[in-house]
């Protein structure tokens, strides 16, 4: 479902030169003593699916209400398709916001909830009905014109506010939490549904989500957030895959974290003395840290090779005991308990339907893996 | 016998309870309208029967002051209407003129309640909430003072020598006291003042429970402030404003403290005709009739309205 294309034209934050499209700066949000948004700066890019990914609290909100206008930064600056927003009300920006609660109009059907917005454009009477129609199609609602919000479903209702935010073809849609009120399914169906909607109309989306799998699966980039700030900016595979620090990649799916020791430090491999793997993890990458720096060796569950044979080489070898498997149909996670007492969490496919050798409780295994298999995080 | 008896007495015991258990399971909730059912039956409809029998009956200089409508003798039951009563009330312009009057101030009192009210109840239900309840309890405490009292401070505010009269002269911006008492301008100032809290109440409950996401939702959309009070918080208050125009209308129509301690001899209210009928006429008959039209003036504007108005609940 990501969008990962190859080339600086559908990845313009590769390109030094590209112009972005939405320009944060230093913004910070403060509500009384409490700083909500602090300092944040970051760029997004035309066209782009960007996703700020953070738990409750973390100041997302408040960032896409700062977006739309209902909040006031205290200090910084927001620049549109290079105009300052500075001061100006939600109603003159070239935003529009898609609620978490969906804000449709009770009293009004459908198709005047979605021209509620060209009306206040005083556009003329034809056109708005040629677009409340178009965008009708678009969410696939042609019938239910005529309703009211309180005669649709959760997930129709999702679609209305959706087309009523995009039918004023805004440079900027913000959707804060746009599939928070669904359930897992139509959750899933609906990801498809606003990626393409997305492509199809070339607007810039702004998703406000507490949900990292939803981040993963619809964004181009992700900004994840804590505590106010943005921790690290990038594609869905970077955020995953090379986690700056132990918070993103502790957030972000599910991890083992070794601490260590930096004991051996050279241009192509680090060492770490861990003793909770009671061995010294070996990266045949540089990290750049001082000798004998605290770090973690973060790896995943999936990255980890486990066997009950000592297998003939690996660069990084450890044993422990299986003591808990759950199965989840495609894959078993399994936890084993290495001898230092430290509880790994490991996943395999389930790749055959009966598999009579596969690995069960209280088994002796080997863990092992090699170089490329994790990341050391010095923060 | 006396063994087997004693057996089954606790079985039988057992089955009158589970019965006596399952009539009230079956019949709670027939139970629980009943109560309301019989209050108003008692304190509702038979005396409004009662008064119903005595308009359709003759004044007579007796004890109750009326002839009653049946007459039981050698065996023949004679039932005498007497529709003069009616009749009466239609030819004397007097009444006529008095309902109008009526429904007429009743109108007015309940508009300019609204335009009042309405923008009270708005700023208490956007206010922050700690200060709701606040704001709330200002709108009520007057309640607490009696009415009488209050009217009657009505009375020291407007009268020829008065608050206001005194203020404006010593100011110098009238050289003669304003009439103000007894007149229709009293009336208003009166019954506005004692309904509000009625008018305030419904539309506060209504518009606390608007969300305000609504509001910043017609905002993004491009609207400004004006055309989000009327194209949304507007449209969505009418339950509200409904129930605040009922709940100050239907009782401003019958008043009558305010009209006669406030209004002058001209302020020709029903209520005010009604107590001189019944009071200083002493016409019991007549004052049913009047209380019987005034009912019925009433009523059926209001089963119109809920009539066209559409089912709240099928949305």
């Amino acid at each position: 479902m990501s969008q990962q294309e190859n080339g600086p034209v559908m990845r313009p934050w590769l390109d030094p030169d590209a112009v972005p499209f939405i320009r944060i700066r230093n913004i910070t949000k403060k509500f009384g003593a409490f700083t909500a948004v602090n300092n944040v700066t970051l760029d997004i890019y035309h066209n782009e699916l960007f996703c700020l990914l953070g738990g409750s609290g973390c100041g997302k909100s408040t960032l896409l209400r700062m977006l739309s206008g209902f909040e006031q930064p205290t200090d910084g600056s927001i620049e549109i398709d290079g105009q300052d927003m500075a001061g100006m009300s939600p109603c003159d920006r070239p935003t529009n916001m898609m609620f978490q609660s969906y804000a449709l109009f009770p009293h009004m059907s459908v198709e005047k909830n979605i021209a509620y917005g060209l009306k206040r454009d005083r556009l003329p009477r034809g056109e708005i009905a040629d677009r409340v129609a178009e965008i009708l199609k678009l969410v696939q609602l042609e019938e239910y014109g005529t309703r009211k919000p309180a005669q649709l479903s959760g997930g129709q209702r999702q679609r209305v506010a959706l087309a009523r935010s995009l039918v004023k073809k805004p440079k900027v849609l913000l959707l804060d939490e746009p599939l928070g009120a669904l359930d897992k399914k139509l959750r899933e169906e609906t990801q498809f549904e606003l990626v393409n909607i997305q492509e199809t109309l070339g607007v810039t989306f702004i998703v406000v989500t507490h949900d990292q799998e939803e981040a993963m699966s619809i964004s181009t980039r992700i900004g994840v957030m804590d505590q106010g700030k943005i921790i690290q900016v990038g594609e869905p595979r970077e955020i995953y895959e090379f986690p700056q620090s132990r918070f993103v990649a502790d957030f972000i799916g599910s991890v083992n974290m070794f601490e260590g020791q930096v004991i051996k430090d050279t241009q192509s491999k680090v060492v770490i003395h861990c003793p909770d793997a009671q061995m010294d993890i070996e990266v045949s990458h540089g990290v750049s840290c001082a000798s004998a720096q605290k770090v973690a060796f973060a790896i995943r569950p999936e990255k980890i090779q486990m066997s009950r044979t000592k297998p003939k080489k690996a660069l990084n070898l450890t044993r422990g005991v299986v003591q808990e498997i759950a199965y989840l149909g495609n894959l078993s996670i399994y936890h084993v308990v290495l001898d230092s007492g430290k509880a790994v969490r490991v996943t395999r496919p389930n790749l055959e339907r009966a598999d009579e050798h596969a690995v069960t409780w209280e088994d002796r295994v080997y863990l092992y893996w090699d170089g490329t298999a994790g990341v050391v995080l010095n923060t | 016998m006396s063994m087997q008896a004693h057996i089954a007495e606790p079985g039988r015991a057992g089955k009158w309870v589970r019965t006596v258990s399952g009539w009230f399971a079956g019949r709670g909730r027939t139970l629980v309208i009943a109560i309301p059912m019989l209050w108003l039956l008692l304190f509702f409809l038979v005396p409004f029967l009662v008064v119903g029998k005595i308009s359709l009956s003759e004044a007579a200089i007796a004890r109750p002051p009326y002839l009653p409508i049946w007459n039981f003798e050698d065996g023949i039951l004679t039932l005498s209407l007497n529709l003069g009563n009616f009749q009466f009330l239609a030819e004397d312009s007097l009444y006529f003129n008095a309902y109008v009057q009526s429904l007429q101030i009743a109108f007015f009192s309940t508009i300019l309640a609204l335009l009042i009210g309405y923008p009270m109840a708005y700023v208490i239900a956007r206010a922050p909430a700690r200060l709701r309840n606040l704001l709330l309890m200002l709108v009520i405490l007057p309640f607490w003072t009696s009415f009488l009292l209050r009217i009657y401070a009505w009375i020291g505010i407007l009268k020829t020598n008065g608050v206001i009269n005194n203020i404006l002269l010593s100011l110098g911006i009238i050289h003669e006291p304003l009439v103000m008492m007894q007149t229709n301008f009293a009336v208003y100032v009166g019954i506005v003042y004692t309904y509000l809290p009625f008018m305030i109440l419904p539309l506060y409950s209504t518009l606390v429970k608007l969300d305000e996401s609504l509001f910043e939702a017609a905002a993004d959309l491009g609207a400004r402030p004006l055309t989000i009070f009327l194209s949304v918080t507007l449209p969505l208050s009418v339950p509200g404003i409904i129930a605040g125009s009922m709940l100050v209308f239907i009782p401003v129509v019958g008043e009558f403290v305010t009209p006669e301690l406030l209004g002058g001899p001209d302020t020709l209210m029903i209520g005010r005709q009604l107590w001189t009928e019944f009071f200083a006429n002493r016409d019991w008959p007549v004052a049913s009739a009047v209380a019987i039209v005034m009912l019925i003036v009433l009523v059926l504007p209001v089963m119109l309205l809920q009539r066209t108005q559409p089912d709240e609940a099928g949305g």
